[in-house]
């Protein structure tokens, strides 16, 4: 169903143009930018960002230490802060600061691909049951609680320094699964003292707990005529007619809370202390050679081991299901994992400046990791083909996954993590019913089961940027090339 | 008007504008709207546990953020969604300074019509000033 999106009226800055999809702000255009800002968009995704995404780029652009650019990938769009679609790096050796709101609240929030040896003809006969049984096994929703019995002293010694190894020592899944998740599953710079005993209250009973919002959990499938690199997805386990599953989720309430603590802390010590000043308040920093900056980065590095470990359960939930549906065991249905990536997270990584290695903390807020073949973040599987990408569409439109590209240095190896929205969510719940879009998108051939009807007109498909466009810009831009696109049979949104 | 939700603040979240003639019926309605993103019918929440803290802050504005952290807080440790508050705020020097006094119930699917989890409060916008009638607030909340 399309509805036709409402325009700004106001005018757009100008943009140097690059090329067809690489976009300049110039520092001319907000006072106290560093560095230009630079969107990776076609002409029709520049069209059709809101005005807001400028202003917080050029933001972004104003921040101590920053390299190069500050990128916005082709779905961005308006957050706080930092834009979602965000991409900024930093040298501490210039004064180079960490900030959580370039990092997201949903700390390490990110997709994760599940392949099946089932092909469409053998899963549809099942398709209402196997969403039915997903949606009653992995919770989902406001206050939903988790299947996995964990202590909060499991949760703050073993879940949030281990990640998804925890998870596989206590039997939910297999060894193989960390190898397919970057980087293994498990933030090794975590620290546990920095975390507050608030987030430990928030987190512990959330372990396998998909969410709310734009969280969902989709059977797809890879129609013949949607693979584009034949060799590398028959390498990666892909053929034409399979069935394939894909969620999304990130590190719950302990994530938000880790996030909170320390933009409040950020803002309490950034100006007083190191006579740093911000546009924003979302934008509160530190340097990253501070002791509250390392503090933060190692506390986030326990909410990245939340979400891979929150992941890794849903997934053994999802084998289980399809085992119990299919009467075969998870490993007879072909049920490997293709990759888990995240795409709200700070990492330390090593690129070129001016001719340079230098260490940076790359900041992605709504932007994945898009590594080319040979970089030292790839787990060794995928090492020679470059990282695989997953990148999460509406309901509606299917998603992609595709790998690192060419160019991809280029935006300090990041890319788009979806569709980007292009409309409120209250606005999209006033212009559609919930449940006359589940009806319309049964008849044709999508069955969604949520806990929320409002939830799922959140999420119609007019509300995002087309996926298809999204893909083009960033393929053009060479930073990732696409793989298959995987379109929705089944659907269960949090 | 004691909260409505606004349309185009934010494209992801959920923004509100609250009021209220006074800063502690402000802070009543802020709390109204933000259980209201959460589900569709706050009625339907009867007053079954009570929870009381203190709170303090330097000013109005932080204390209204730390005040509706504080009700996400119990959301998911608790997975409590409150229907009455009983507030004493109360501004002092230097700081402000309330004792909540709030009564709910554990969260129902059932009972309770679920709609986004709200996650944080965001500083996005967030503002609060005095008007001709007393307080308005707006706050984005990341769901």
């Amino acid at each position: 169903m399309t509805i036709p999106v409402e325009k700004s009226t106001a005018s757009k800055p100008e943009f140097r143009k690059i090329s067809d999809v690489v976009w300049d702000l110039l520092p001319t255009f907000k006072h106290g930018m560093r560095v230009p800002a630079r969107i990776i968009a076609t002409q029709k995704l520049l069209d059709s960002m809101d005005l807001q995404v400028y202003d917080q780029i050029a933001n972004v652009a104003t921040l101590p230490g920053i390299q190069k650019y500050a990128f916005c990938m082709p779905d961005g769009h308006s957050g706080y802060g930092f834009p979602i679609g965000g991409v900024a790096a930093f040298d501490a050796n210039e004064g180079g600061v960490i900030s959580p709101g370039g990092i997201g609240f949903d700390i390490n929030c990110g997709m994760r691909l599940v392949l099946t040896d089932l092909t469409r003809d053998e899963v549809m006969p099942q398709l209402k049951t196997l969403v039915e049984r997903l949606f009653h096994r992995v919770p989902a929703g406001v206050g939903s609680r988790g299947f996995v019995d964990v202590s909060r002293e499991e949760f703050r010694t073993r879940v949030i320094v281990e990640g998804a190894e925890w998870a596989v020592r206590r039997g939910f899944g297999w060894k193989e699964d960390l190898e397919r998740t970057e980087p293994y599953g498990k933030a090794a710079w975590a620290d546990r003292s920095k975390v507050s005993q608030r987030a430990i209250e928030r987190g512990y009973q959330q372990i396998g707990t998909l969410g709310s919002g734009n969280h969902y959990l989709e059977i797809q499938w890879v129609r013949t005529e949607n693979i584009f690199n034949k060799a590398l997805a028959a390498k990666w386990g892909l053929f034409p007619d399979q069935v394939v599953v894909m969620f999304h989720c990130g590190s719950r309430g302990f994530g938000h809370q880790v996030a909170s603590d320390y933009l409040e802390l950020f803002l309490s010590v950034m100006e007083r202390k190191y006579g740093i000043k911000i546009l924003d308040r979302e934008l509160a920093c530190a340097p990253f050679r501070s002791p509250e900056g390392r503090d933060y980065y190692q506390a986030m590095g326990c909410a990245v081991n939340m979400s891979f470990a929150n992941r890794q359960v849903i997934l053994h939930r999802i084998r289980e299901v399809f085992s119990d549906v299919f009467h075969k065991s998870a490993e007879d249905l072909g049920m490997r994992m293709v990759f888990d990536i995240a795409h709200n997270r700070g990492a330390v990584e090593q690129h070129e400046i001016d001719g340079t290695m230098r260490e940076l903390i790359v900041h992605r807020k709504g932007a994945t990791g898009s590594y080319p073949p040979g970089r030292a973040e790839i787990p060794e599987l995928y090492r020679n083909d470059g990282s695989p990408v997953i990148i999460g569409g509406s309901m509606e439109t299917g998603s992609y996954l595709l790998v690192g590209g060419p160019q991809a240095s280029s935006t300090f190896c990041s890319t788009a993590h979806g569709s980007g929205r292009t409309m409120s969510r209250t606005r999209a719940r006033r212009l559609v019913n919930g449940r006359d879009l589940i009806r319309k998108l049964e008849e044709r051939g999508i069955y969604v089961r949520s806990v929320s009807y409002p939830g799922v007109a959140e999420e119609a498909g007019f509300a995002y940027k087309d996926i298809d466009e999204v893909v083009s810009a960033a393929k053009r831009a060479g930073i990732s090339m696409p793989v298959a696109k995987l379109v929705p049979l089944g659907n269960v949104k949090g | 008007m004691p909260y409505r939700y606004l349309e185009d603040i934010a494209i992801a979240d959920v923004a509100f504008e609250a009021e209220g003639a006074t800063a502690k019926e402000l802070f009543q309605e802020a709390a109204a709207a933000l259980t209201n993103t959460m589900i569709r019918d706050p009625s339907a929440i009867e007053g079954r546990v009570i929870r009381a803290f203190d709170l303090e802050a330097k000013d109005i504005e932080m204390l209204l953020y730390r005040f509706l952290q504080e009700l996400i807080f119990f959301k998911d440790a608790e997975r409590l969604l409150f229907c009455c508050y009983e507030l004493d705020v109360e501004q002092g020097i230097p700081a402000w300074r309330m004792h909540v006094r709030a009564s709910g119930e554990e969260i129902d699917p059932k009972k309770h019509e679920l709609l986004a989890d709200v996650k944080a409060v965001s500083f996005h916008n967030f503002s609060i000033e005095r008007t001709a009638g007393g307080w308005r607030a707006a706050v984005v909340v990341d769901v």
